[in-house]
Formats: C-alpha cells, sequence, structure tokens
C-alpha cells in the first residue's frame, strides 16, 4: 500500500530551527556580537555593504552574522531588505578628489602632489601565520602624525591638465542618473549603468575577468594611475530648501586605471579610463572592476570585441552573484515533472533504438 | 562566353555613385552600373581594389558613405535599399537574394545537419511539412553534389569543397532572383575550384539566376560572368562583355591582369 | 537599526504600479515579453521571484490563493511561498483549484478546468524560447520583433533528423496569437494544450531575467510542430495507481529499493478530489497527512 509523503511544512520549521541552533554553535563559546564583526571583521563588512548596494555598517554585521559567515547569503539578505526601502532621491556627486585620505598609492608616478601614502595594507607583510594572533592581545597604537592640508588631487586630473589622458565623460545636465534597480535593463546599456552592475558584481567574477584582460583576452595595458581609500562627505540636494545638505560621510575605495591610449587621424592620441569605486576598503574590487569597465569599452573605443570580458551581455548578466547562487541553486528545487518527461521521452527513445538495432540482427540471425 | 538566359529589358539592380570612406582611405569611389535579371557580373581587381567593399553595398550590409543602390522588388517597383525597413532587408535576404561567403564558415550553421541548413530557409517562409522540406532539401544536396546519406551530417564533418557546395545550396533552395558571391572558390584546390565552377554555371543558367560574383581569379570571370567589372584603387577602370574585356583588354591595367594571371 | 516594515503583499505600492503596468502591456500584446525592473525578492532568484512579483502586485484581500510546484500544494517551496504571502498580505489560501482565484504554479497547470475570473501565474526560470538557440538577446529580440522563427523549426527538424520526434518534453514553444513565440515554463508538453482558449488570465513572471509576458483568456496557443509530425500529448501507459485518473499527469514513485516503481497523479488536489468522489486505483488509500499541530 501507498502512503504519500506530506507535511513538508513541518519539515521546513523544523529546518529553520536546527538551522538557527547551527548558527550559534557550542553554546559555551560567547556569542558574536555585531560590533565585534564590524570592528574585527572590517573588510568582510565592506564587501557585504559594496555587493549588498547598502552603506550600514551594522546591518551588513548583522547580515554576516545572520548568514553564518556566508558573504553571498549577507549580500543577499541585504539586497532583499534594501528593495523595501523608499527612494528619496539621488545625491550629489561624491568628490573623491577631496577625500580624507587614509590611503593613496600611484604606481604612474614616484612622486605626487600630497604623496604616496601607504596606510593600512596587507601589501608587503609576509604571509605567515602569526600565533601571536590566536592568543589575542592589544597591537601597539598606531604612529601618528600631523593632519596634512597639501591637497591630493587624483593623478588623472594631473594627466588631464596635458590632455595625456582621455576626459572624464560628463554626464548632461538634466539627464536622469541611470538606475538598474529601478529601470529594466536593456542592451547596448550606458556606462552610467555598467558602473553599476560592476559595482554590485560579485568580487570573484571581476577578479577572474580582470585577470583574464592582463592574461591577453583583451588585453588593455592598464597602469594603477591612482587607488585610494578614505572618508568623503555625502550631501543630498534638498529641493524644499533649494541646497544641498550634508548626510554624512561614507568610506570608499576608488581605482582609476590609466589604459592602452587610442587616437586616429582626427584625434590625437592619449591614454584611456578605466574606473572601480566600492564602499569601504576593497582595492581587489575595485581593480578588478577598473580593468574590466576599461575592456566593456571597446566598442566605444573602436576595439574587436573578441574576448569575455569586453562582451557587455556576457559581463553584465553574470556579474550579480545573488541572481547566479539562485539559479544555480535552484536545481536543488524540485523538478519531477520535467525530469518525469524527460524519463518518459528517453524511454520511448531507447525502445524505439532497440527496436530498429534488432531487426537486422534477427534477420542475419535467421539466416 | 556565357548567353543571358533570362534577359529582361527591366534592369534588376541599379547601383548610382557607390562611394565608401574610411577616414581619408576612399574604399570605393563613384560606381555605377546596372544588371539585369539574369545576368552575371564578375567585379575583378587586385586585392583591396575595393571589390568586397562593393559587394557588401550592393547588398545591403554596408551603408555606403555616398549614392545608392536600388532593387526591383518581385512585385516589380524599383526601390531605395536604403529606404527599406529591417524586415524588408532580412525578408529579401532569405528569399530573393543568395549569398555566398568565401568562408563557408560564415555562411552555414556549423553544428547543425547539412538537411536543416538547406531547409532552414525554406521553414523561414513557412513551410511546414517536415518530409517537404526534407525531400527539398535532399533533391538540393543531389544538385550540388553532395551524396545524400550524408544529409543528417553536419558540414563541421565536411570537406572544404563540400562545404562550399552546401553553401550554394541552402541560398539557392528559395529560388532567388540575384545571388552575391564573395570569392566563392577562394581556398579550393584547383581541381575542386573547376568541379565547383561547372557546376555553379550551369545552375545559374538552369535557374535563370542573376548573380555578382568577385573574383580576384579571372578564370572565374570567364567561366561564369557575362560582364566583367574591372576595379582598381575603389575605381571602376573597365567594363564590358567578358570576352571583350579579357580578350581585348583596353586598360593597362587590365592588360596587365590579363597576361599575368590568365595564360590561355 | 533600520527595522523593517512592509506593506500588504510585501511590494511597495509604487513598485505593484510598475509592475501592473508591464502586466497590462503584457496582456495588451499577448506573448511578447515586457521587460520589468524586477525587484529584489526575499526568496532566491530562480526560486520564483517573478511569479511572487506578479502575485504581489495583483492580490486583493479577498482573493483566494493557490500554490503549487510540480502540481502540489505541499512541495516545500509552494509551501515557502503560500506562507510568505499569508504572512505578508493575510490573503485566504487554499489548496483547491476551484475555490482559488489567484494560482501560483511552478510547472504545472492544475488538471481542473481553469474558469474565467481566476488568474494563473507561472514562475519562468529563463522567459526567452530562442535562448539556447541565440545566447545573446539584443539578436533574440530583433528576431522576435521581425517574427523571424526558422531557427526554432530548425531545432524541431534536428530532433527529428536524430531521433524520429520532436525531443522536446518540456518547455515545448507555443505560438500565442498567431503572433509571439513563447516559452510556456518548463511545463511538461502535456499542458500545453490547456492554454489553448484557456477562460483564465496566464501571467508568466520572470524575476532574475526581469520580464513579463501573458497570455489574455480565450487567446489562440498552438505548439510548434510539423504537418507531418504534430504535436502530441504525452501518454502514460497505465492510469493513477491512487484514483485511476487515465488523463492526468502522472509522477513516478520508486516504492523500494528493488526499482519497482508506481505513477500517481502530480496534481495532488485533483486526485484527492477524485478519491473523495470515490475513484479508486490499484493502490488506493487515503494519503497520510500528519495532524496539523503536529
Ligand atoms: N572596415 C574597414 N575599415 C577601414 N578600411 C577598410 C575597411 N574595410 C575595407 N577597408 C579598406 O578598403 C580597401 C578595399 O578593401 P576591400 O576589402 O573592399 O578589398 P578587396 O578588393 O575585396 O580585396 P581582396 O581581394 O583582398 O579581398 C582596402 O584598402 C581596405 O583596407
Ligand atoms: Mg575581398
Ligand atoms: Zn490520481
Amino acid at each position: 500500500m501507498y502512503v504519500a509523503v506530506m507535511g513538508g511544512e513541518r519539515a521546513i520549521e523544523n529546518a529553520h530551527r536546527l538551522l538557527a541552533h547551527e548558527r550559534r554553535g557550542d553554546r559555551s563559546v560567547p556569542e558574536l556580537s555585531l560590533s565585534q564583526i564590524s570592528e574585527q571583521l572590517g573588510l568582510a563588512v565592506d564587501r557585504v555593504m559594496s555587493e549588498g548596494a547598502l552603506y550600514d555598517r551594522e546591518l551588513a554585521a548583522l547580515a554576516i552574522k545572520q548568514a553564518r559567515g556566508d558573504l553571498i547569503e549577507a549580500i543577499f539578505l541585504v539586497r532583499a531588505f534594501r528593495a523595501t526601502l523608499p527612494r528619496f532621491g539621488a545625491t550629489e556627486p561624491v568628490d573623491t578628489g577631496a577625500m580624507r585620505v587614509q590611503r593613496r598609492i600611484s604606481s604612474t608616478f614616484k612622486d605626487i602632489p600630497g604623496g604616496q601614502v601607504l596606510g593600512p595594507t596587507f601589501d608587503y607583510t609576509h604571509r605567515l601565520l602569526d600565533p601571536g594572533l590566536a592568543e589575542g592581545g592589544n597591537p601597539a597604537a598606531p604612529a601618528l602624525a600631523a593632519t596634512s592640508d597639501v591637497p591630493m588631487p587624483r593623478v588623472t586630473d594631473i594627466l588631464r591638465q596635458d590632455g595625456l589622458i582621455e576626459p572624464s565623460p560628463v554626464a548632461e545636465e538634466d539627464a536622469p542618473v541611470g538606475d538598474l534597480t529601478r529601470d529594466p535593463l536593456s542592451f547596448p546599456a550606458g556606462r552610467d549603468l555598467r558602473l553599476q552592475n560592476l559595482a554590485r558584481g560579485d568580487e570573484g567574477f571581476l577578479l577572474a575577468l580582470g585577470y583574464s584582460t592582463q592574461r591577453g583576452y583583451g588585453r588593455n595595458h592598464p597602469f594603477a594611475g591612482e587607488i585610494r581609500f578614505g572618508e568623503v562627505e555625502v550631501e543630498f540636494f534638498a529641493e524644499e530648501i533649494g541646497f544641498a545638505v550634508p548626510l554624512g560621510s561614507i568610506e570608499l575605495t576608488e581605482c582609476q586605471m590609466v589604459n592602452q591610449f587610442k587616437g586616429s587621424a582626427t584625434e590625437p592620441p592619449c591614454f584611456t579610463r578605466g574606473y572601480g569605486l566600492a564602499f569601504g576598503q576593497s582595492e581587489r574590487k575595485t581593480m578588478s572592476m577598473a580593468l574590466v569597465d576599461r575592456a566593456l569599452r571597446a566598442r566605444e573605443l573602436g576595439e574587436d570585441v573578441v574576448a569575455p570580458a569586453q562582451d557587455e551581455e556576457f559581463v553584465m548578466s553574470h556579474s550579480d552573484n545573488v541572481q547566479a547562487t539562485g539559479f544555480v541553486e535552484h536545481l536543488k528545487l524540485p523538478h519531477y515533472v520535467d525530469f518525469q518527461s524527460e524519463l518518459g521521452l528517453l524511454r520511448k527513445l531507447r525502445r524505439e533504438f532497440a527496436d530498429a538495432n534488432a531487426a537486422p540482427e534477427m534477420k542475419e540471425a535467421a539466416e | 562566353m556565357v548567353e543571358v538566359t533570362g534577359a529582361s529589358d527591366q534592369p534588376l539592380l541599379v547601383a548610382e555613385g557607390l562611394t565608401k570612406s574610411y577616414g581619408r582611405l576612399a574604399a570605393c569611389r563613384d560606381v555605377s552600373f546596372v544588371l539585369y535579371p539574369g545576368e552575371v557580373l564578375a567585379i575583378v581587381g587586385e586585392s583591396g581594389s575595393g571589390k568586397s567593399t562593393l559587394l557588401q553595398m550592393l547588398s545591403a550590409q554596408l551603408a555606403p558613405s555616398g549614392g545608392r543602390v536600388s532593387y526591383r522588388m518581385r512585385d516589380g517597383v524599383l526601390r531605395d535599399l536604403a529606404e527599406l525597413g529591417e524586415a524588408e532587408r532580412r525578408f529579401l535576404f532569405r528569399t530573393d537574394w543568395g549569398y555566398v561567403h568565401q568562408d563557408p564558415a560564415q555562411g552555414l550553421r556549423m553544428a547543425v545537419s547539412a538537411g536543416a541548413n538547406v531547409g532552414e530557409r525554406l521553414m523561414a517562409v513557412g513551410w511546414n511539412n517536415y518530409g517537404r522540406i526534407r525531400q527539398t532539401a535532399s533533391s538540393w544536396l543531389e544538385r550540388v553534389e553532395i551524396d545524400v546519406a550524408r544529409i543528417d551530417d553536419a558540414p563541421r564533418t565536411y570537406s572544404g569543397g563540400m562545404r562550399q557546395r552546401l553553401q550554394i545550396a541552402r541560398n539557392l533552395v528559395t529560388e532567388p532572383r540575384l545571388v552575391f558571391m564573395d570569392e566563392p572558390t577562394g581556398g579550393l584546390d584547383v581541381s575542386v575550384q573547376a568541379r565547383l565552377l561547372d557546376l555553379m554555371r550551369s545552375l545559374v543558367n538552369e535557374l535563370g539566376l542573376a548573380a555578382i560574383v568577385v573574383t580576384h581569379d579571372l578564370a572565374v570571370a570567364r567561366l561564369l560572368s557575362h560582364r566583367v567589372m574591372v576595379m582598381k584603387e575603389g575605381r571602376v577602370i573597365e567594363t564590358g562583355l567578358t570576352d571583350q574585356v579579357l580578350d581585348d583588354p583596353r586598360e593597362p591595367y587590365t592588360q596587365l591582369l590579363v597576361s599575368s594571371i590568365l595564360p590561355a | 537599526m533600520n527595522a523593517p516594515t512592509y506593506n500588504f503583499a510585501y511590494l511597495d505600492e509604487q513598485t505593484k504600479r510598475m509592475i501592473r503596468r508591464a502586466i497590462l502591456k503584457a496582456i495588451a500584446i499577448p506573448g511578447y515579453q515586457v521587460p520589468f525592473a524586477s525587484r529584489e525578492m526575499p526568496m532566491p532568484y530562480g526560486w520564483g521571484t517573478g511569479g511572487v512579483q506578479v502575485t504581489a502586485a495583483i492580490l486583493g484581500p479577498k482573493d483566494v490563493l493557490k500554490v503549487i510546484d510540480q502540481g502540489s500544494d505541499d512541495t516545500t517551496n509552494a509551501i515557502s511561498i503560500r506562507k510568505f504571502f499569508a504572512k505578508t498580505a493575510g490573503v485566504e489560501t487554499t489548496t483547491s483549484t476551484d475555490a482559488a482565484t489567484v494560482i501560483q504554479t511552478r510547472h504545472r497547470i492544475p488538471e481542473a478546468p481553469l474558469r474565467a475570473g481566476q488568474v494563473l501565474v507561472y514562475q519562468v526560470p529563463i522567459p526567452e524560447p530562442l535562448r539556447f538557440l541565440e545566447p545573446r538577446e539584443t539578436e533574440t529580440r530583433r528576431m522576435h520583433a521581425l517574427a523571424e522563427y526558422g531557427l526554432m523549426h530548425v531545432k524541431l527538424y534536428e530532433d527529428i533528423a536524430r531521433f524520429g520526434h520532436i525531443a522536446t518534453s518540456y518547455a515545448y514553444p507555443v505560438k500565442v496569437n498567431a503572433r509571439y513565440v513563447m516559452d510556456p515554463s518548463p511545463t511538461p508538453k502535456f499542458d500545453n494544450p490547456k492554454m489553448d482558449n484557456c477562460p483564465a488570465l496566464q501571467l508568466f513572471g520572470a524575476g532574475r531575467e526581469k520580464r513579463i509576458y501573458a497570455i489574455p483568456p480565450y487567446t489562440p496557443v498552438v505548439s510548434l510542430d510539423f504537418e507531418d509530425h504534430p504535436f502530441t500529448r504525452y501518454k502514460f501507459d497505465a492510469p493513477c495507481a491512487l484514483c485511476g485518473a487515465e488523463e492526468s499527469y502522472l509522477d513516478e514513485i520508486v516504492t523500494d529499493d528493488k526499482g519497482s516503481r508506481m505513477f500517481v497523479c502530480s496534481d495532488t488536489d485533483y486526485c484527492e478530489g477524485r478519491q473523495a468522489a470515490g475513484h479508486r486505483g490499484v493502490e488506493s488509500a487515503a494519503p497520510h497527512k500528519e495532524a496539523a499541530n503536529g
């Protein structure tokens, strides 16, 4: 006698309970606080804010805790929350030239106005596991210097003065800011939408694509013109009062690549640009983004589109890890019905194949 | 010389002052001519003289910088190609026109069977009977001398000459009135070329096709075409009946072409 | 902390209006894929976010909602989506096809005929029927615009040449209102005839791919085929083992480790209804349900 399996509802509830239990782990170990996450796993928080497209350290830390450290799951939580927030408008463009810089390097000039500032970086650390850290304890206080008022112009602005690099495209005054979370995307997409897509894009995906351009799949001869990380002011233009009001400050990383030059009979040769921007300190992400941004400008710059990184539809359709993980993981959902159709068809085809191939053999055997 | 079979006094295609510039380079300058139904025109000239550029403009794949191309549609009206909508243009391309690429991989679907390659245009114009489509595809394979037993094989598994013949079958199956060919025998060895030329010649005759054939091989021009246009540096420098131009070239450049390439 | 608060049926009214506009356009152009600004939903892409957004946009407080996955009301994803709307919209839910005003489905069309006034909302993973023949969106949109569907028939031709049949068993392409070729979502081709001239409104939502399309009531929907290789509905060898239904789509159940099989209706509501009405199959028994309080 067959009994149909029911009771999925209770199974789901129990699974959720078990998940919460596993998330907490051994209860004799003190529970993580959100401030521990945002203070001590700061780069994870930065990534979740960037790809979650929401600047809120506390919510990002909560998402990381809830997701048991699965950053893509955390990004998903932040995105789903973000989608429910009302939209008041767009801020004024942030001025990264006026950034309160914590770190700033250029690989194109040895010395630049404002200087190179190494700042907090893994670069030049020897990657030796530190047993001392397992014990815990307080590191030495950082060395301090007086803050400097010397302006730190962007390296690309310096190049621009001599016309050595193409101008940054200027947005039309009254053109609305494209928003790919509010309008359906269509191809070809403008650079504003491409950059939005890349800013939300999966760090690993962009890293691999950026790397592929360096290895010859859409090579564009990049130099890290400048990478800077620090705080910028965010301002919002309030219609009612007629001027921009400060909303606060956020931490950003900006990468400006200086790339292979272009030129033609009518235009003098000059360097081209690739741009990357992310919340918090996210150098790998912004550098990869800048490489891919430049690669995606191939058509606009009259280059052949031959490599994956140059293919706008390919890149933009596959960069989002929330979309990607959903669709890959949906294979876990039941597909009994489709599978049954395929099974039925396959059995039929195999039967026919067997009949067709059995017939002549039998004839031979009979002869 | 070849006789014009489907001759008519109404031109099929009219080119007027066709020009294409790339920056300062004029790939094609001020080309005008008239093509009649059933007529085969060969465009000859050395590499870089603008032949492919001209062919692409004639077949509406490249917008001219100057001049225009008009084509007599099946309803008898002569239309400026630049004024056709994309739908009309694509319809022309899958019914009334054929385009044979030098590289068959560009003109075929390499991963689908020969039968489907030939049948695609029929299905695109609404044929809906598998048996009839397959029957028509088989008879076209026979016509282009491909073993019908290979009908379910993909062109990936075909030789260069077979691919080219398959491409011709795929183009001719809707009985177009005009076929464009860019170096149809390029890249094939001499004996394969000869067989392919023979085949094209008889098909063009049987079907009363008009054709515009780009080639740098004067033997191809002599075998296939009624008229020849000689190009140099983007200009037409000599034009006339094939035998006349090839046997008695007036321009020194044509004389050079004829003497250097065509011994007989 | 910014504690979340949610609107009726989760989405804010502005978003719902945007989706309703897309739905109206879709109804006006049957089978045409309307791009819409799909939102990030609190369930993963590929798990019904398109269907959920469409349902959220059309749901009113008086609606009665049924959610099925694989034909069944009790599959985990169906339960999860039903609970989502029970919680965010507080609407009445049901497992009865007949009692429902809105039915959200994944992979099946209910066996019981739908009626005028009902809406069937399909969850769609890949809305583009030409996608696996042509991966580029710019190109497929052009093909639809110009009704260039030769390539689709090339695929069917290849199937017959290779297998002797059209070897597509689900997501079988249809032509809607004699114009657009449409993907019916991964329903088995068994269900295709139910779409034709259906009295209910059929809406399709693809969240990840950001498309909505529709079949208005009483619209002709034709499965693509050849005259001499006509579309055929899959026929099972035996009736449902529980209710004896001859004309329903069956799930294959592996009943022991020796590979024994039995076949039962995939539409659980239909099967239970028939059993309640006294129909019997060879393995009949009332399906065991756990008590609600567990
Ligand atoms: N897209 C393009 N951009 C710039 N120049 C071009 C382009 N296409 C063709 N040209 C130039 O136009 C001229 C004519 O080229 P075209 O391809 O028409 O020559 P062809 O006669 O077909 O030569 P071949 O026999 O080698 O095929 C050449 O100088 C070529 O370099
Ligand atoms: Mg050429
Ligand atoms: Zn049953």
